[in-house]
């Protein structure tokens, strides 16, 4: 997955990570937690085709279709990922052409993202779409209800031109959405009769349903009110805090790994913090904020950093090794900046474990270390007399002009 | 003077039979700290660091026996924020929670009871405090600072010991450096921090150091504009992180603000600050700030 196109808040989710389901597995859970879905079934063979969409007529008691293409990356309908299909034989066509695509929308980037699993369902008569999400509000340390009667829409247009359309309501942790909150919602989207009991049914299940599997976004864009009258959650995104996975056994299971770049999966196994970027100069770093100033020297020093990889607190001959492993494996790089500022990471112990990684692993880029804080001194000796070339450095500013300067 | 903590604050360490909590409770005690004991359920009685410290079973009762008003916290993420509340309900101060990990619902239903409380928490996932030549609550390497009259507000933690670092290498001590902890959900914010530097007469000086994402640098840079008199350096990690299209996801709209570093740097550039570009120029940043002020 390459960087260029993503923008800072896909970094920071990734430092502090969530974790992401597919569309159809959102809405197993709005299902179990009794908001109405727009249902379907999915497959993964292509032999399962024709069976699936018998099911979904037979089970579902329907004769036109969508069908939608499960990848975690939104944008989904504009890359033609999400087709209508208004009978049996189109849908057979439409989901044969969306297995297996390619699918390119603007989440994915320029390469695109393998179509795995395709969701067939059933087809709604839409008659208004609205937008309604439960997300923590960082600035109060309260979860906020954010909805909107402009729904199916790019939402974050509309909270950009037009903030007075999202109606928020905020719910206090220790007390959970109250009922006269939910009414708020309700009555403020416009929603009357029998479909305003539905709606303020949707809402207290969909804040239970955040709550219970520590969602870190629970999003249905678009809620649709349909011409029969009913609330129906047409499409759905939850994204869970991985902190809280250990006790979400459930949830954890839902991972797709097909989903997330392989060299990020196997950093995540070493407990290495990688996220590859699209420069050439690697760098090796403790801790997150630490590492992403360190990218902001390269650049302000005119180099363009290959990675972010947090080596976290122990920075031994195997942690300094696999994460040589795993910046090298992007052939871009040209040049690695080893930045450790020892705490209670000791400055000797970080050398020995660069010098051996290096000596074994036999590497054909220059390697520039700057290594500050405990024993500092100790580690400038060992480096120094160990043979190995590495380029050392004093001060930040140092480290960076001279990789940069070997890297170009 | 200092911020929070000083030689006469009383600390206990919940978690201290633990691997981490007894290697750090004793780097504490081997700064000068006056650690008063530690608590662990089901070990009230023995003791720890070698028989230095009584464990207690819990809070209230190293908060009867000892009289202690600080507690540090390296009680595992399942088991922090059940920690800090009773922490809190034991009527101690001020809670320092180093824990990386816990669940943000937790610290979600923590903060909201913590308002109603007399208890402050820095933190979780932070580095905690250090009170040069005084006292050190958290994980800080005590040796990287020493005293002066630099104030230190950071999200990060080996980034808070660069700037420290830096800082002594111009020739500035501090009067107290704080690591808050990068999490959506902590006990302290900016913005806060500023105003008891602000008000302690030794601070002559603050350095802030942010990230991207959140809006708390925003709240700060705000509060310094209103309320701050002192000179404010300020830097953002991850400014180089290349702009593009947003996540399409709630996050982004909750708060309305643009939460890249430059829109934080501009906005913190307008209300007084002295936005450092490079990390490598905060020490020297902050060195020209004073001499402009004597000046």
């Amino acid at each position: 997955m390459s960087f260029e196109g993503f923008s800072i808040y896909f970094l920071y989710d990734k430092v502090f990570t969530t974790m992401k389901i597919h569309e159809y597995q959102a809405k197993e859970i709005l299902k179990k937690f009794g908001v109405p879905i727009q249902d379907g079934f999915i497959f993964e063979s292509e032999a399962d085709i024709e069976a699936t969409i018998d099911n979904v007529a037979s089970e579902l008691n329907c004769k036109q279709f969508v069908v939608k293409a499960q990848i975690h990356a939104g944008g989904r309908g504009l890359g033609g990922g999400v087709k209508f299909c208004p009978n049996k034989e189109t849908a057979f066509e439409k989901a044969k052409e969306i297995f297996g695509m390619t699918l390119k929308t603007h989440q994915t980037g320029p390469e695109g993202q393998l179509v795995r699993k395709v969701y067939i369902t059933e087809a709604l008569d839409i008659e208004k779409e609205y937008y309604v999400a439960i997300t923590l509000d960082r600035t109060q340390s309260k979860h906020v209800i954010m909805a909107s009667s402009e729904g199916g829409v790019d939402i974050e247009e509309v909270a950009a031109k037009t903030p007075e359309k999202i109606i928020k309501v905020w719910v206090d942790p220790n007390l959970g959405l109250q009922a006269n909150q939910a009414r708020q919602l309700a009555f403020r989207l416009g929603f009357e009769g029998d479909a305003f009991k539905q709606a303020v049914k949707v809402f207290k299940a969909l804040y239970k349903a955040y709550e219970a599997t520590d969602a870190s976004i629970a999003e249905i864009n678009p809620l649709v009110l349909t011409e029969q009258g009913n609330v129906v959650a047409l499409d759905a995104k939850f994204n869970f805090d991985s902190n809280a996975l250990y006790r979400q056994k459930d949830i954890a299971s839902l991972r797709d790994v097909h989903e997330e770049d392989p060299t990020e999966v196997e950093a995540g196994e070493f407990n290495l913090n990688y996220i590859k970027l699209d420069g050439n100069v690697g760098c090796m770093v403790n801790g997150a904020g630490l590492a992403m100033a360190t990218m902001d020297i390269i650049k302000l020093k005119g180099g363009e950093p290959a990675n972010f990889l947090d080596v976290g607190g122990g920075a031994n001959v195997e942690t300094v090794k696999n994460g040589f492993r795993i910046i090298l494996s992007d052939k871009n790089v040209k040049a690695v900046l080893i930045n450790i500022f020892g705490g209670i990471v000791r400055c000797d112990r970080v050398a020995n474990g660069i010098i051996q990684a290096v000596s074994e692993l036999d590497l054909s880029v220059p390697v520039v270390v700057r290594l500050a804080g405990t024993n500092a001194e100790e580690a400038k000796l060992l480096l120094e007399n160990s043979g190995v070339s590495i380029i050392p450095a004093e001060s930040l500013e140092e480290a960076a002009t001279k990789v940069v300067d070997v890297a170009t | 003077m200092a911020i929070l903590v000083d030689k006469d604050s009383k600390i206990i360490v919940q978690g201290i039979t633990g691997s981490e909590g007894s290697f750090h409770a004793e780097q504490c005690l081997a700064y000068g700290n006056n650690v008063v004991g530690g608590v662990t359920p089901g070990k009230g009685g023995q003791t720890a660091l070698d028989g230095k410290v009584p464990v207690f079973n819990t809070c209230y009762e190293a908060r009867e026996q000892v009289g202690a008003n600080v507690s540090l916290i390296f009680v595992p993420p399942a088991f922090a924020a059940d920690a800090i509340l009773e922490a809190a309900d034991a009527g101690i101060e001020l809670v320092v929670c180093i824990t990386e990990g816990i669940p943000v619902a937790d610290m979600a239903k923590v903060y909201t009871y913590l308002k109603s409380s007399n208890t402050r928490l820095i933190g979780p996932n932070c580095p905690g405090l250090l009170t040069p030549e005084q006292a050190k609550v958290g994980i800080m390497p005590g040796f990287i600072a020493q005293k002066g009259s630099v104030g230190v507000i950071s999200k990060s933690g080996t980034l808070t010991y660069e700037a420290v670092h830096q800082l002594c290498q111009v020739g500035l001590g501090q009067t107290t450096c704080v690591g808050i902890g990068g999490d959506p959900v902590i006990g302290t914010k900016m913005a806060e921090l500023l105003e008891l530097f602000e008000n302690d007469p030794e601070t002559e000086a603050i350095v802030m150091i942010g990230e991207i994402g959140g809006s708390m640098e925003i709240e700060a840079a705000e509060y310094v504009k209103a309320r701050v008199t002192k000179p404010v350096i300020g830097f953002i990690a991850g400014q180089t992180a290349p702009p593009g299209r947003r996540m399409g996801h709630a996050g982004a709209i909750v708060s309305g603000a643009d939460e890249s570093a430059d829109a934080k740097k501009a906005k913190m550039a307008e209300c007084g600050i002295l936005v450092v570009d490079s990390p490598s120029e905060i020490g020297a940043t902050v060195k020209q700030s004073l001499q402009k002020v004597t000046a």
